[in-house]
């Protein structure tokens, strides 16, 4: 039933994923264009889904698997929308494709070990370095390399550099550092826009001590630590000295519901530090968690989830808003304090780590989208809907299963637009 | 059937440095007489598929053979068309797990090759099921769910059969004073949004609405659904009736243990007990054809026991959060009892602490609800003063300036507290609280005690669907107790293929979110008439044109397959044999695995392709010390998971033998027995995780191998085998660094026996 039209997805996580999936298997031709050199956005990057504490990469395999055997979808990474022009049903978009700098047959890191530069590890939030010409992650789709043209020019000058190059070739890579990005011009009927969130800088929380304090680090770093492949193989310690994690924190809403930070309700961040409660006595079951908050935010289905965290007698809840965090110099371990909203007593109390559960910004608060007529809320979210659809976390702050209902609604928006209704 | 097979190894990624390339090369031509085989590095190259392409005209192949990469990548530029093409991974599960120029690592990669060259050839030729043609859509439900539903898929230029049981659309925001909507600016109440929807549904020509009617009965299968709506009645009742006995008899079964795990759905003498659909219909009723289904039939208010223990029935003015929207479409509030002007209002959350979550139904929407109804009061009597007390203030989002714009109203008071009781006092009402923001317990008057309540979905109380399938009329329920199936990745999936649920019977959800799921559910219906059209499976094969061929004449009339499928794809013909409806199959194949006279096969997947890879396995003589192990893997998790293992270039026994399978399930007892009376030392099974949290894309699939192999001791016993030659392991995708132990402790355990006796038979 759809029409010959096309459409185009921006935004590679779960919700473009879903949109671009869901449209072309309702028989739209879809184009989906991601900034960074692999799918799967931020989801990619946790450890495990709440309630159900299962791993991200069992739905994406599936999604990549629905892709890659679909000739109705195009994908490029690396790529970004420069400009749209047109209306509802006949749009035009520039999308700039950022070389690769590196073509391969589907190579991995493992091929590239002895690359002589190295760059701190994006896809762990910084917390550890990869090489320079490197696979994104294990399970990244699509499965090639990807290299950073900047550190590899400057390490051209070293003496192995012209080795590793000519050893790369025996293993069907090739370096391209002078490539250059390319232009591209697409006509298409309809766009769903699903370019998703950034965690909200907690360096902006001056007194919380993300950036000063090692040891403090936010929720999103925690997943990468939780993670079997993240920079410390799931091992939950600290970053100061490596220590295994006995005593934990979680400062909730660092950021959301705060007037000078973001106004609204992130949504996830309570169920989350829920979650991240859970790795840690998994990891260590002599550990305990700590949480201060000021409503704790499960709904819905996810009370069976909260239920079963507040049942562990070693995962703490505290109604509670904490102002300050600092540091003992001499152990590092890390001091909160705030007021017990129940009792009224001040809270003070040491820990090994903290983790600030940080909110949602929308992308869109940061970089708008390149066409006109585009209206946005205060804090940045989407709110308008013709021709260009947002979905996901563009509209609002949302958790994944949520994510997915509405990125489905947006393709069938999609395909309205494709038949010209 | 009888191919013509061209090979090509690839001899990049270290490949050709690893192996004998020329011994590997012989056992595709000398044993499996492949017409062409070529070794060259990179065959993904386009110069190089040249060479195939060039290869399939001038020798007239029928199928290629890849050997080289997993089959996860290069799968677009390895498809030719009308040519099968199979894939032999020498990279991750060979040349990247297992040491160079090694005698072990050499006969792996040629029982691969055998493996696949033997898959290859037990490909049969067989046409998709095309039959399904209908694409209209049932929406069930006129609320605000079932009318975006039905708007979505009109307006996308799908017919639409809106079927509502009362005698005018919009549900429960008929009877709504007003509502939150979440969208900018947030924190401003409307009218809810109904009127403007039920005249699109009127004037939109692809939409017939059914008014003051319910669904008699679902049969058929996707895009070719028949649908019987009758005008509402006590036939309903009576239905209903007989059905939730049904139910009940069979949950009471289930939990007396000893029954095979659900899926086994159902048995024949319990699926006799339900009512078929009368020959002739004597009655007012309407026939449509539908491709897909969208069950949006809305909630209820939750009736806890607990809401007595705050009064309520014993006093006028204490009323629920639902009686609430009654007495404020009225204007001012008055009190019910006698007819005063309300002053004073205390809003409670109610939540029954004898069950278990107690905060399920209630807690999506409740807090909003309440800021919503304090709104009310404020707005009509300027000096009205409204309290809330709440365990936690949800106002997730952009609700939390809808939220602070009440904090900023002198006349509401919000306190988180625990309510303890509600008593008459007279002229005003007294309510109870402990556990308050104020560290103290509290004692407020009021003149209205309004009580919230939870959204139940209808489906907890009825089939309403009335589905005259094998597995009853029911769509099996999850274990939060909902209807969808592989919730979080795929909400709008259920155990009954072309059915999807929408809006408060999924859960429960604030206005915005059910206009939201109305229209992804109207876009999975609308995609599963379309795909099933064209032969295709939904999701999560989707596009799969296999479907499952029954050898009717050898069926013994076991009702396996009818009993274990997830989907309830199998009906039943009168003679006790099993009536498949392909386009409600899900291409899962555990009904193969289930059949034990192994009469279930897919053109590319079968009991006998799946038996013969496993024969093709060359096993060396006892004296070899070369143990086999043959590791069956579910496609979908533990398949990536090896893959990652090599990628990582992790280390592990050589004498395994990976043979992926669509899931778990797919396990028939008889490769097991094929496998060890070949002298195969032990058989491993890898599947994905299972229990209430399950994995498995095909719900059960890994739970039933379990399952299965807890009964092949008796095949064990007869070849005097023992029982820990078999193994099943439960693993998730992302523990792929467990790979390796998960093997070598199998080998170990391997060791303590001697070979397999049955060596060299």
């Amino acid at each position: 039933m759809a029409g010959e039209k096309t459409v185009l997805v921006v935004g590679g996580g779960i919700s473009g994923i879903t949109a671009a999936v869901e449209a072309a298997e309702a028989g739209c031709k879809v184009i989906l264009v991601e900034k960074l050199p692999y799918l799967g956005g931020r989801v990619a990057r946790m450890n495990k889904y709440f309630p159900k504490l299962c791993p991200p990469t069992c739905g994406l395999e599936i999604n990549f698997k629905r892709i890659k055997r679909n000739p109705d979808i195009t994908v490029y990474t690396l790529a970004n929308v420069e400009n749209i022009s047109g209306a509802p049903g006949a749009y035009t978009a520039t999308i700039k494709i950022t070389p690769r700098y590196v073509e391969d047959h589907s190579g991995t890191s493992k091929c590239v070990e002895d690359c002589p530069a190295s760059i701190p590890n994006e896809f762990n939030y910084g917390m550890d370095m990869t090489k320079a010409i490197y696979l994104p992650y294990e399970m990244a789709y699509p499965m090639n390399l990807v290299a950073d043209a900047d550190a590899l020019r400057k390490a051209k000058v070293s003496q192995d550099f012209g080795a590793f190059v000519e050893s790369l070739q025996a293993k069907g890579i090739r370096l391209d550092l002078d490539a250059k990005p390319e232009s591209l011009t697409v006509q298409v009927s309809s766009i769903v826009w699903a370019t998703g969130w950034v965690p909200y800088d907690a360096t902006k929380l001056d007194t919380l001590g993300f950036g000063k304090y090692p040891n403090v680090i936010t929720n999103v770093m925690m997943e990468r630590l939780a993670s079997p492949n993240g920079p410390t193989g799931g091992q939950i310690v600290r970053p100061s000295d490596g220590k295994k994690v006995y005593n934990l924190a979680f400062v909730q809403c660092a950021g959301s519901r705060d007037e000078n930070h973001l106004p609204y309700c992130s949504s996830i961040c309570c169920l989350a530090s829920l979650k991240q409660a859970t790795y840690l006595r998994d990891y260590n079951p002599d550990a305990e968690a700590h949480i201060f908050y000021i409503d704790l935010r499960a709904y819905g289905r996810f009370e069976y989830f909260f239920d079963r965290v507040r049942n562990d007698d070693k995962i703490r809840l505290t109604k509670g808003k904490i102002v300050n965090i600092y540091e003992d110099p001499v152990t590092r371990d890390v001091i909160v304090e705030g007021e017990d909203i129940l009792s009224g007593s001040r809270i003070r109390s040491t820990f090994d780590m903290v983790v600030l559960a940080t909110g949602m910004q929308p992308t869109t608060s940061l970089e708008k989208v390149p066409a006109q007529g585009i209206q946005y809320d205060d804090y940045g979210f989407v709110i308008s809907d013709t021709g260009i659809h947002a979905a996901g976390v563009t509209k609002r702050p949302m958790d994944v299963g949520t994510c997915l209902q509405d990125s489905t609604g947006a393709a069938l928006k999609a395909l309205q637009d494709t038949v010209g209704r | 059937m009888d191919h013509k097979i061209g090979v090509y190894i690839d001899t990049g990624y270290g490949i050709g440095e690893a192996l004998d390339i020329d011994a590997l090369s012989s056992v595709a031509t000398s044993e499996f007489h492949a017409v062409v085989c070529r070794a060259e590095a990179y065959w993904s190259d386009p110069e190089k598929l040249a060479i195939i392409r060039n290869d399939i005209v001038t020798e007239n192949l029928t199928a290629v053979v890849i050997a080289g990469a997993s089959p996860r990548v290069f799968q677009q530029e390895f498809t030719f068309e009308n040519i099968i093409t199979e894939r032999v991974n020498l990279r991750e599960h060979v040349v990247w797990c297992h040491p160079a120029n090694d005698e072990d690592t050499q006969m792996l990669a040629e029982d691969y090759m055998r493996i696949g060259l033997t898959k290859t050839g037990k490909y049969e030729e067989r046409p998709p099921f095309t039959d399904p043609n209908e694409k209209g859509i049932l929406v069930i439900g006129g609320g605000v769910t079932g009318l975006t539903a039905a708007l979505g898929a009109a307006e996308a230029g799908y017919q639409v059969y809106l079927v509502e049981k009362e005698l005018k659309l919009g549900g429960w925001l008929n009877k709504f004073s007003k509502v939150f909507t979440g969208r900018f600016p947030y924190d401003e109440l409307v009218d809810p949004p109904v009127e403007e929807k039920i005249k699109a549904v009127g004037a939109n020509d692809k939409i017939r609405v059914f008014l003051g009617s319910r669904v008699f009965s679902i049969s058929g299968a996707p895009g070719m659904f028949e649908v019987i709506i009758r005008p509402d009645g006590s036939w309903i009742e009576e239905l209903d009736a007989i059905q939730n006995r049904w139910l009940a008899e069979k949950k009471a079964k289930a939990n007396q243990g000893g029954e095979e795990p659900e899926p086994a759905q159902t048995s024949h003498e319990e699926a006799a007990k339900l009512p078929p659909i009368p020959e002739t219909l004597d009655f007012e009723h309407e026939k449509v054809s539908v491709g897909a289904v969208v069950l949006a039939a809305g909630w209820r208010p939750e009736d806890p026991p607990g809401l007595e223990k705050f009064g309520y029935g014993s006093h006028p003015d204490i009323i629920t959060n639902v009686q609430m929207e009654e007495l404020a479409s009225k204007g001012k509030l008055a009190r019910p009892s006698d007819g005063r002007e309300v002053n004073t209002v205390a809003f409670i959350e109610v939540v029954d602490d004898q069950i278990a979550h107690p905060w399920l139904y209630n807690s999506a929407v409740g807090s909003l609800v309440a800021l919503k109804q304090a709104h009310y009061l404020r707005k009509t009597n300027p000096n009205g003063k409204a309290y809330i007390f709440y365990e936690n203030m949800r106002a997730p989002g952009q609700y939390e300036k809808f939220y602070r714009s009440l904090q900023d109203d002198p006349g509401v008071f919000m306190s988180k507290g625990t309510p303890v009781g509600v008593s008459n006092g007279g002229s005003a009402l007294t309510v109870r609280l402990k556990d308050t923001l104020l560290g103290e317990d509290i004692e407020l008057n009021a003149d209205l005690v309004v009580l919230s309540t939870g959204m139940v979905p209808l489906t907890k109380d009825s089939s309403i669907l009335n589905l005259k399938y094998r597995q009853g009329p029911f769509l099996p329920e999850n274990p939060y107790g909902f209807n969808d199936s592989h919730f979080i990745c795929f909400p709008y999936e259920t155990q009954r293929t072309g059915i999807y649920t929408a809006g408060c019977v999924r859960g429960p959800m604030d206005i915005l979110s059910c206009e939201m799921d109305g229209m992804g559910a109207a876009l999975k219906a609308i995609q599963c008439a379309e795909l099933v059209s064209e032969g295709k499976a939904v999701h999560p094969r989707a596009g799969d044109e296999s479907f499952p061929h029954i050898f009717t004449q050898r069926c013994t009339q076991c009702k396996r397959c009818t009993e274990e499928c997830p989907f309830g794809a199998y009906d039943e013909k009168p003679d006790g044999t099993p009536l498949p409806n392909p386009s409600r199959c899900r291409r899962c194949a555990i009904c193969m695995g289930s059949c034990p006279e192994r009469i279930i096969s897919f053109r590319d997947h079968s009991v006998d392709m799946i038996g013969s890879m496993v024969k093709a396995i060359e096993v060396p003589d006892e004296y070899a010390e070369k143990p086999r192990v043959v590791v069956f893997i579910c496609e979908n998790d533990a398949l990536p998971a090896v893959d990652m293992a090599g990628i990582q270039r992790l280390n592990y026994s050589p004498h395994v033998r990976f043979i992926p399978l669509r899931c778990l399930g797919n396990i028939n007892m008889v490769w097991i027995a094929d496998a060890l009376s070949k002298g195969i030392d032990g058989i491993l099974l890898i599947g994905c995780k299972y229990g209430d949290d399950y994995q498995c894309h095909f719900v059960k699939g890994s739970e039933l191998a379990q399952y299965r192999m807890e009964k092949i001791s008796e095949t064990l016993q007869r070849l005097v085998l023992e029982s820990d030659r078999i193994r099943v392991h439960q693993l998730a995708i992302d523990e792929y660094a467990t790979i390796p132990k998960l093997v070598d402790d199998f080998m170990e355990r391997l060791s303590e026996f001697d070979p397999n006796p049955y060596k060299g038979f």
